[in-house]
């Protein structure tokens, strides 16, 4: 017998693949690079979002230091690929292997830590990772790296002509993400870090193993994160460490999570549906001239959003939580 | 080369940077300490300030260091408005408070950096004439520029008279108990919302002298904030959470550690220092120094 809760899982599905089908029939009919590059940043920004959502939503461990794994996943790919001409497909791997096993090693000490001193060192964490890349001169320090754009490829991961392979590159990893989420949600590891969120002390003492959740969250999260990282490096393919690693970018992996619901299954896509192409939008049409219209209208929109709905926009569409407590 | 001169040259720069480094996270701490919040406009309101300054030296034509007790005033002003219209409503979220906290602010942050950049451009300003801007002091063979000893000095004053504000005023005593218990204050006819914008002003207003005090030495541009309020967060949780004078403290050892690691690593890895010290303090001491 299918109870209420799992006909809701499984309408989950299937808005999902519609959402997918309507996705990938979306770009067909846009020939403007401009219009192709904002949708291959909504849906990289959906599938970033979520890989943070599934450590700081789920599990309730607030990370503003995940520039460090995407800076890391960007630099193991695009170096592997510069230095010793391996394919990007293989540093993707490495990367988020890389990233996770980052995760796990600052994850040991700093899951001791509770609430701001827990993101205060996610900051810190991603600082010094991003003065060490800025000084490492194999890395190409300050100037960062280039990847040769040769010509389209799939074995390369490069393409000029069209972004269209990106695009299709970055909604299946966020489809991805979202699946993953999606199972993780009805698991044990689920049911888990629910509980840590919501009441650490308490999860403890019914026998949830609160530390090994964490490093669990911790690693999938930062895995997907570098993944994220090494298609952000062949899709703009040069990054140095200022556009790759700073502070600024984990508030912007954390933001559409934020914006459209943290620690539920579609905020992070609704999120950056919305936020992304606004962000452009009015970079593009308020920006010119260094007036800082752009900055003041999208300071603004940020403000709002959380100060009158502060579960996030989702929250307008669905009457009961999407996710069981 | 390590001489005795030398070391006290790098701890005496340490020392300086530091208690104006103190200066900046004074603020940061009182408001969290008083609410919980922490501000991520924090480094835009001293952004804001070293603007004032800037602004206000060049149309009433007087030095920076007089200027900055008006500055003080202006941004107590801007504080207790930021609370009044924006933060009031943050504190009212029923669910995930400290999301809301965190992009409200930071929200604010961003259209500060808008404002500043329409209102001045994004260029480089420096205040290019000041009486301390240039000076250098010298005491038993080790150097002091003259605007980091004012700037140390003013911070030394205002942890002292914060201390007194604290300790002997009503309004200090109206403070020390909504931080003790904010809920309770209301049943001794102590006005929640009035202790809390006023904190938020004071908060601000010590931010404030600090970017008068910084502007005589520092370019100012509208991203200037950003480095100082990161530094501001790691003092304030490296002195304990909304321990005032844990982030006392904590200003002092960042700065000498900021000085040191430049010396021994290279400037441009000076930051490492102060976030390997971060780490180590609190993978030690979870709550920070003087953190309860």
């Amino acid at each position: 017998m299918a109870s209420a809760f799992e006909l809701r899982r499984r309408n989950q599905l299937i808005i999902a693949a519609a959402v997918v089908a309507v996705m990938i029939a979306l770009p067909l009919g846009i020939k403007d690079v401009y219009i192709q590059n904002i949708l291959v940043l909504t849906v990289m920004y959906a599938a970033l979002s979520q890989s943070w959502n599934i450590l700081s939503g789920y599990c309730g461990q607030i990370s503003l230091g995940h520039a460090l794994y995407f800076g890391i996943g960007a630099y193991a790919s695009t170096l592997l690929f510069v230095k010793f001409g391996i394919i990007p497909w293989f540093g993707m791997a490495a990367g988020g292997i890389f990233a996770a096993a980052i995760a796990l090693i600052v994850g040991w000490p700093c899951f001791r830590l509770g609430g701001h001193y827990f993101t205060i060192a996610t900051i810190v964490l991603a600082e010094i990772g991003l003065i060490l890349f800025l000084n490492w001169s194999y890395a190409g320090e300050a100037s960062g790296l280039q990847i040769p754009v040769s010509g389209d490829s799939w074995t390369t991961f490069t393409f000029l002509r069209s972004k269209l392979p990106y695009y299709y590159f970055a909604l299946g990893l966020a489809a991805v993400v979202w699946l993953v989420t999606y199972f993780i949600e009805d698991s044990k590891w689920g049911y888990y870090w629910r509980a840590v969120r919501e009441n650490t002390l308490a999860a403890q003492s019914l026998g949830v193993q609160v530390f090994r959740s964490k490093m669990a969250a911790a690693a999938v999260s930062a895995f997907f994160t570098a993944i994220g990282g090494s298609f952000y490096a062949q899709f703009v393919s040069y990054i140095d460490p200022d556009s790759v690693m700073v502070f600024q970018f984990s508030l912007l992996m954390a933001l559409p999570a934020v914006i459209g619901g943290i620690g539920t299954l579609w905020g992070p896509a609704v999120g950056a549906a919305i936020l992304i192409p606004l962000t452009e939008l009015t970079r593009s049409y308020m920006g010119g001239g260094g007036k800082g219209f752009d900055l003041i209208f999208y300071g603004a929109v940020i403000m709002i959003i959380a100060l009158a709905r502060p579960e996030g926009l989702l929250s307008l569409v669905t009457r009961t939580r999407p996710a069981p407590p | 080369m390590l001489t005795a001169e030398n070391i006290s040259q790098i701890l005496m720069s340490g020392l300086l940077m530091g208690l104006i480094y103190a200066l900046i996270a004074a603020g940061l701490s009182l408001i969290f300490g008083l609410m919980d919040v922490v501000n991520f406009a924090h480094g835009e309101f001293l952004m804001t300030a070293m603007y004032a300054t800037f602004g206000l030296v060049v149309v009433l034509s007087l030095d920076p260091l007089i200027l900055s007790p008006i500055v003080a005033a202006i941004m107590f002003v801007v504080g207790a408005f930021c609370y009044r219209g924006i933060i009031v409503h943050a504190m009212r979220a029923r669910t995930n408070v400290g999301m809301v906290q965190v992009f409200a602010t930071f929200g604010l942050a961003i259209v500060i950096r808008g404002l500043a950049q329409f209102a001045f451009t994004p260029d480089y300003r420096s205040i290019p004439k000041s009486w301390l801007g240039g000076q250098t002091l010298s005491l038993f063979g080790v150097y002091m520029p003259a605007p980091q000893l004012a700037g140390a000095l003013a911070s030394l004053l205002a942890f002292g008279a914060l201390w007194l504000l604290m300790k002997k005023t009503d309004f200090g005593r109206a403070l020390e108990a909504t931080r003790e218990d904010a809920g309770a204050v209301g049943l001794v006819g102590i006005d929640r919302n009035r202790v809390f914008a006023m904190g938020w002003g004071l908060g601000a207003a010590l931010v404030g002298l600090a970017g008068a005090i910084l502007s005589i030495f520092y370019y100012i541009h509208p991203d200037v904030g950003g480095p100082f309020a990161l530094i501001a967060y790691v003092t304030v949780a490296l002195g304990g959470f909304g321990s005032v004078f844990g982030a006392l403290a904590a200003g002092v050892i960042v700065g000498i550690v900021e000085a040191i690691s430049a010396t021994v690593l290279q400037p441009s890895m000076k930051a490492i220092g102060i976030y390997a010290v971060y780490l180590l303090v609190v993978f030690l001491r979870p709550r920070g120094l003087f953190g309860h």
